[in-house]
């Protein structure tokens, strides 16, 4: 733990008195901290700090004209910054009545197929391994111990199979410049697509192992909540199809904000989201659990054996869940490079100037929501909503409990419990504090 | 060439940005993990580890624009602690895209203003040399990991880590 402070006045467990401040969270992508304090054994208050500092994209992108919007958008995030693209696209081709061809549909559903994997396996193997293996660090792996030695090459090999994917279909893994407005400016190769296959065969077996190895997980706990996510009407798709939660039924991708309820957090640099006034969880939990059924066949048939504990209220089942989905984008895309051919075609495009256009996708780390308002071909006005927003509520309610739950133990293992119940939700700081909504009393 | 193999004690930080350039490097970890395994003494990398130590390092990787005071204080103090100093992608290389505040007009900077106020914001968004002395850039929107492995390389070499 770096840079902990703690004091304790008693250590009797249930008189117990301390305060215990997380400086930085480690190993998730962007920067937060945690202060709590703790009197006669209760929690009296605690605060989950987004500490990164803003970069206020909201009010950057207005005036920009609508070409180069994705490309800055993007720059909300590194690592997931492939939806943001997606999702701003989506937004600009609604506002303006553009459809995409088939082709370029297939095209993206293969370019967020390598973010997943690449992404899932960044938070998998380098952020939430070690505390499987009850390590600090990757960087602590021996590769002259045979079974350290396999997972050093798994996450080599299922990162680098996402990451050729990505290449293939954008151009690159971060700040993709192939994806556009219409469809892509540039077509992958026979020798990316050859690449691309025997990458994804030789990480498909790695995908097994990581997801057997989270299924032997024993971390839990359990939150009652609403799972939400974009859910496809015929398979397990991450573009398209209709809002669907746990407890209220469907909602229209267009109609998805007026559910959703901003929460001021006075001392984050970001907001919250209640979904109809209760906290709730998007994410690789929220779609397993409202569309296992329609994962890959191929997946179904290799990792049954854990289906059957979905729908699952364990928040450490997001682990899980994400190991799923990793297979499942293999087995998608193998299928989809399998029976594709890719030949380059222009851009559809449009000569409308004006319009208001909504994107909803998923993420990684779940719903992401892009509304832009276009006159001139430029945007007058933009909202983003991101996962890491819509979960930050429920972790830290739920943190509240866990705290209380292990108050009897040193504060370097409640902190290092704090740390890996928080990276079990795979925040991502850098998305949740990109904009800015004035609220402050 | 040292008689025992050294390590080249590296650091990296992330200020105000979208960490970008922290992912291309964990994706160059795909390639180069056992070859940086033996050659890096990666001391301080929040995306990589818990148990981070700031103290005495050869090269400082410092990625993101500065926000804040307590940015530039952090800044300088890894400045101190470093040998040389090397500002990796386009927001600690040139400031932008995080440094388009500095670009706002008046009605969106009164927009802004509490939350500048409340968490104590500079004025405006700083790239890297304007707080410090840096030795060596490494542009681009991620970094350029061509231009990055180059630089490493340089480094080694001129650390005595590995033979130029």
């Amino acid at each position: 733990m770096s840079e902990l402070l703690a004091h304790r006045s008693k250590s009797n467990m249930h008189n117990s008195s301390f305060d215990l401040t997380l400086d930085q969270i480690t190993k998730i992508e962007g920067a937060a901290g945690l202060d709590v304090s703790v009197r006669g054994g209760k929690v009296v208050d605690l605060r989950l700090k987004l500490s990164e500092y803003k970069r206020f994209y909201t009010q950057g992108v207005r005036g920009k004209s609508v070409p180069a919007v994705p490309q800055l958008l993007a720059r909300i995030c590194g690592t997931c910054s492939n939806a943001h693209i997606l999702c701003s696209i989506e937004a600009c081709e609604k506002a303006l009545g553009i459809v995409p061809s088939a082709q370029t549909m297939i095209m993206r559903r293969l370019a967020i197929n390598g973010l997943m994997i690449r992404d899932h396996g960044l938070h998998l193997y380098v952020f939430a391994l070690p505390d499987l293996l009850g390590k600090d660090s990757i960087l602590e792996l021996d590769e002259n111990n045979p079974k350290e030695k396999q997972f050093l090459e798994d996450t080599f090999c299922v990162k680098k199979a996402g990451n050729m994917l990505s290449v293939a279909f954008g151009g690159r893994s971060v700040h993709a410049p192939y994806l556009t407005i219409g469809g892509f400016l540039k077509f992958p190769s026979a020798d990316d697509l050859t690449g691309c296959k025997n990458f994804l065969i030789k990480a498909r077996p790695a995908a097994q192992r990581l997801v057997k190895l989270f299924s032997d997980s024993q971390f839990k706990f359990y939150d009652q909540t609403n799972f939400v996510g974009l859910i496809g009407e015929n398979r397990y798709d991450f573009l398209e199809g209709k809002i669907k939660t746990s407890k209220d039924g469907v909602i229209e991708e267009a109609n998805f904000r007026q559910h959703l309820e901003h929460q001021v957090i006075p001392y984050s640099q970001a907001s919250g989201y209640k979904f109809k006034r209760e906290t709730y969880m998007v994410g690789a939990l929220a779609r397993v659990n409202l569309a296992k059924e329609k994962l890959n066949e191929n997946t179904i048939k290799n990792v049954g054996y854990v289906l059957s504990r979905f729908p699952s209220t364990n928040v450490f089942d997001n682990n899980l869940a994400q190991a799923i989905e990793i297979l499942h984008c293999i087995d998608d895309s193998l299928l989809l490079l399998g029976s594709n051919q890719f030949n380059p075609e222009k851009p559809a495009s449009t000569q409308k100037k004006d319009g208001v256009g909504v994107g909803v996708i998923e993420a990684p780390r779940g719903t992401l929501y892009h509304m832009l308002e276009i006159k001139d071909n430029k945007v007058a006005r933009a909202e983003i909503i991101v996962p890491t927003g819509q979960n930050q509520i429920s972790i830290e309610k739920n943190l509240v409990r866990l705290v209380e739950e292990n108050i009897d133990l040193d504060k370097e293992q409640l902190s290092h419990e704090i740390e890996k119940f928080v990276r079990a939700y795979d925040p991502c700081i850098s998305c949740a504090t990109h904009f800015l909504k004035i609220n402050f009393h | 060439m040292p008689d025992t193999p050294k390590k080249l004690r590296v650091g990296w930080f992330s200020f105000t940005c979208c960490e970008d350039s922290t992912i291309i490097f964990t994706e160059l970890l795909n390639d180069y993990f056992f070859r940086w395994k033996n050659l890096l003494d990666i001391r301080y990398a929040k995306a990589l580890r818990t148990k981070n130590i700031l103290d005495q390092l050869d090269v400082a990787f410092v990625e993101g624009a500065i926000s804040s005071q307590n940015q530039a204080e952090k800044l300088k103090k890894i400045r101190g602690l470093s040998t040389k100093l090397v500002a990796i992608g386009s927001c600690a290389v040139s400031g932008f895209p995080s440094a388009q505040r500095n670009l706002f007009d008046q009605a969106t900077l009164s927009e802004i203003k509490p939350i500048l106020e409340r968490f104590s914001y500079t004025p405006k968004v700083l790239k890297v040399d304007e707080v410090v002395k840096v030795d060596v850039y490494v542009a681009g929107c991620p970094m350029d990991e061509k231009k990055f492995l180059e630089v490493l390389d340089t480094l080694l070499v001129e650390f005595n880590v590995i033979v130029g």
